[in-house]
């Protein structure tokens, strides 16, 4: 191959033996999503021979030399109908299935595990519930369904994982959750795909999926010591919740253990349902989240609390069972005020 | 190959004495003319100045994404040039493409009028295009701006230092000579048709002038008022777009997208009206099924109003919502299929030749039934997920807007270059510059379907290294397309001086642009045409031609 230059043989070697048009599928959803990329391929490739099929046809059959006079043709209303139908019809199947695989990826399972994730430039910062802190790499166990809530603390971002198939916006002001179950072992690209600034390109990083025995190693392996609701355990006692969501009879706000996945009747007469989301908003403008029977008195934490510890609140009160705790920090506070600020002071291991 | 091109006999042709261009000498009488053809070829020149900007920033893209490093220029400087790209690309030449050149010029003529509506208003949105196009100049020379064309929210107001304000204002002014075309096209063709040219006797050209126009007119004021917004959020921090002050940048997101989905429909419907015009002229057919044709431009338009939402499918908006938003998006995608195969159905029975314009609208047909095809991958919300801020994204839109309007703007500056200069351009080098396009224009885009699907993100400066073969071919591919769109360019000039005399039907076409002297006279027609035939009724043509010959035999 002298006179092929080598650069070029590289390039040509390189296409032969990395061609793909298609990411690994390493999730439960990826196959489904790949059978229909291939029957709208498969339906675009159909259509676009057609096209290209009449067009050369009518081209050779009529061209001026062997048809020199023109037919005039006014229409025929019943190729149009049928030039409209199929189509639509196709364009239905597509939709109904699209809709199926959308709900499928966006309707997280009860059972999945839940990780955090905050997007900022240029990086994305996981948080496990067990306390393991990650950047710009995720580590899931295979066959296990993994429920993500994102969120943004700048800009916009977006947690892209082609090798599954899904990809999320991460939004600044608001969670949103992803979902997936991976099904085969190995390391994926994680991209940030929302341009989001100078480093954008460079906000990109990988998903391990591991052997559900490696990743109980990994999990022992990496833990700081504190899990995300202990930080939130603490989070709550540094900003002073105790002193108002403390659960006792007098207690001026309302009782937060258990108050997750149920149903409040707000001040306004509105009901909602508690999830990560209204926990958040609660806490940042709380004004607008009065549970009735409250006075509007709380303060808001707005630009007090960072995202990770607002998710670190919002796992401690998910895991809330009881005031048993709170009630003792409460009567500590009250017996020896002094020595309680002091240890927050040190805040050793509190992520505010 | 035989041809339908009839020229005047060459030796004693001779470009009228009278016409739009002679009228008046002067630099004065051009920028202070109130002549919409002279306003069409003031918009061509600054058209072709900012194509050619933009142009060169699509060769500094992919030169950039040759290798997987950003070894070329910093990051920084790369995302100036793709928003600097986008910005030109869309504002500054899609938009005012085809209808303030070629619809600004032939609209009044097309229906039978001496200018359009408002002749100082169309002047005035050629100065405010200038004004906005010379703001994004500045913006660049002065530093640049690195928002991409999106301006997206957060990112924009708070997070960047460049000219996000100069910007902005540009083309908040921009827009407004958009307005002004697309309210002056909606007027025109309202109160200034000629007797007898019903709304069905209308060339589909002015059909599809008429549906993008109404897209300008309402959809433009809410990037107008979008824009402000964002000005307003940076300079003195409103809080509109920001969660912090109780504001939503999700907001930001359905305003720009309301205008901005709209927007590719304003791009590409003049461009389907060119394509019908041409297959029509070069089948010498009737267009088939003309009503199905001109509705269908009038669905997409409303249609187009109501997908917006398709673009945020993955930004956390309601499920639901986006059940609704799917299904609007695959109803837009049956007026654009039953265009083409109207199309194809008007070459059944004709008499077909291959001219330049020609070769084009096949070129179009094919790229944009790809184009529009993977569209469809986009609205089905499922796969839109995997495949949205990907290279897929960016090659159906440039399928749509490069291989769809770009390819019907060249046809359609074809078609009528002889009834805007007189001359004809040369025929074989412009054939060749067709096809070339054609060849570069797959090899560019092609491979970025593949890269999408492989879930490389757009807007990357620097990408893994095992995207990097089909970069390469991207990159060569664009070299080839360069070629093809520098060609055009120099023959086009050439053709000014030298092209040969056209006369007034050098096509034998059937509109009424076509029956008057080219270059035409400054009022169009000497009297005002009756109208009696229908649109593309070659036989009224025949029948024309016949009585000319013996009243002068």
């Amino acid at each position: 191959m002298d006179h092929i230059s080598p650069v070029i043989w590289q390039f040509l070697v390189k296409w032969l033996t990395n061609f793909a048009v298609i990411p690994p599928e390493a999730s439960k959803v990826a196959p489904q999503v790949d059978a229909l990329l291939l029957f709208m391929t498969l339906v675009s490739l159909v259509g676009l021979v057609l096209v290209v099929l009449l067009v050369v046809t009518f081209s050779v059959l009529y061209r001026r030399e062997r048809n020199p006079v023109a037919t005039q043709i006014e229409g025929s209303t019943l190729l149009e109908a049928t030039w409209t139908i199929i189509p639509l019809g196709l364009f239905l199947v597509m939709f109904v299935w699209g809709s199926v695989l959308y709900f499928r990826i966006y309707t997280p399972p009860p059972n999945a595990m839940q990780m955090y994730v905050v997007g900022k430039q240029w990086m994305w910062k996981v948080e496990h519930p067990g306390g393991q802190h990650e950047i710009n790499s995720l580590h899931v166990p295979v066959n296990k369904p993994v429920e993500l809530t994102l969120i943004s603390q700048d800009v916009f971002h977006s947690f892209s994982l082609p090798a599954f198939r899904v990809k999320r916006e991460a939004i600044p002001g608001r969670y949103t959750t992803v979902w997936f179950e991976a099904t085969r072992e190995g390391t994926y690209h994680l991209f940030c795909s929302q341009y989001c600034g100078t480093a954008h390109s460079a906000m990109i990083g990988q998903v391990v999926v591991m052997s559900q025995d490696d990743y109980k190693k990994w999990l022992a392996s990496s833990t700081s010591g504190v899990s995300l609701a202990q930080n939130g355990e603490r989070l709550f006692a540094s900003l002073s919740c105790t002193a108002c969501h403390n659960g006792t009879p007098t207690a001026r706000g309302p009782n937060l253990a258990g108050v997750y996945g149920s149903t409040l009747t707000l001040a306004n007469g509105q009901k909602v349902t508690v999830d990560d989301e209204y926990l958040r908003q609660a806490i940042l403008n709380p004004s607008a989240h009065i549970t009735q029977g409250y006075a509007p008195i709380m303060p808001t934490y707005q630009g007090q609390i960072s995202e990770e510890g607002l998710f670190s609140l919002v796992e401690y009160i998910k895991n809330l069972n009881s005031n048993y705790r709170i009630q003792q920090t409460t009567t500590t506070t009250e017996l020896a005020p002094a020595a309680t600020a002091a240890a927050v002071g040190t805040k050793g291991m509190v992520k505010p | 190959m035989s041809s339908i091109v009839s020229l005047p006999d060459q030796t004693t042709a001779r470009i009228p004495k009278k016409n739009y261009i002679s009228n008046e000498n002067g630099i004065l009488s051009w920028l202070l003319t109130g002549d919409h053809k002279r306003i069409a070829i003031l918009y061509l020149i600054s058209i072709t100045f900012f194509f050619f900007i933009g142009g060169a920033l699509a060769g500094l893209i992919r030169l950039e994404l040759l290798t997987p490093q950003s070894d070329l220029m910093a990051a920084d400087t790369y995302n100036k040039v793709f928003s600097m790209h986008g910005i030109i690309m869309i504002f500054l030449f899609l938009v005012p493409s085809v209808p303030a050149t070629l619809g600004n010029f032939l609209i009044p003529i097309m229906i039978g009028a001496k200018d359009l509506a408002f002749p100082k208003i169309n002047l005035l949105s050629w100065y405010l295009y200038l004004v906005g196009g010379s703001m994004t100049l500045w913006a660049m020379i002065s530093g640049g701006v690195d928002t991409g064309w999106t301006f997206t929210v957060p990112l924009s107001t708070h997070y960047l230092n460049t000219n996000v304000v100069t910007t902005g204002l540009a083309i908040f002014v921009a827009g407004f000579a958009s307005i002004f075309t697309g309210l002056n096209f909606i007027v025109t063709i309202h109160r200034m048709r000629a007797p007898g040219m019903t709304w069905f006797k209308l060339p589909l050209f002015v059909w599809s002038n008429y549906a993008a126009s109404i897209l300008m007119v309402l959809g433009t004021p809410v990037l107008a008022i979008t824009l402000v917004l964002v000005v307003l959020e940076r300079t003195i921090g409103i809080g509109v777009f920001d969660p912090s002050k109780g504001g939503d940048p999700i907001l930001f997101q359905h305003l720009f997208w309301f205008y901005s989905h709209p927007a590719v429909y304003i791009m590409i419907l003049p461009g389907m009206g060119v394509i019908s015009e041409i297959i029509s002229t070069f089948s010498r057919k009737r267009v088939f099924g003309y009503s199905a044709v001109a509705f269908s431009s009038v669905a997409i338009a409303v249609f187009g109003f109501f997908v917006w939402e398709h673009h945020m499918f993955i930004m956390g908006v309601s499920n639901y919502s986006t059940l609704i938003f799917s299904l609007l998006t695959m109803l837009v995608a049956v007026p654009s299929a039953i265009k083409i195969f109207n199309w194809a159905f008007t070459l059944y029975k004709g008499s077909i030749t291959f001219e330049t314009p020609m070769l084009y609208a096949f070129g179009f047909m094919g790229l944009f039934t790809i184009g529009g095809l993977t569209g469809v991958y986009l609205g089905s919300s499922g796969t839109d997920i995997h495949l949205t801020e990907t290279y897929f994204i960016v090659a159906h839109f440039h399928f749509v807007m490069v291989g769809g309007m770009l390819m019907a703007f060249l046809a359609g500056i074809h078609f009528w270059w002889p009834k805007m200069t007189g001359r004809m351009y040369p025929e074989k080098i412009s054939q060749l510059a067709a096809v070339v396009t054609f060849i570069g224009f797959n090899f560019t885009f092609f491979p970025q379907f593949l890269l999408g699907m492989l879930g490389m993100p757009r807007r990357y400066a620097a990408y893994p290294p095992e995207f990097q073969v089909l970069n390469v071919f991207s990159t060569a591919g664009a070299t080839i397309l360069g070629v093809g769109y520098l060609l055009p360019m120099i023959y086009l000039v050439w053709s000014l001086k030298y092209g040969k005399i056209a006369g007034a039907n050098p096509w034998q076409a059937t509109g009424l642009e076509w029956q008057i002297q080219s270059p035409p006279l400054t009022e169009n027609f000497i009297e005002i045409p009756v109208v009696t035939q229908e649109a593309y009724d070659y036989e009224w043509l025949d029948r024309q031609k016949e009585r000319e010959v013996t009243q002068v035999g």
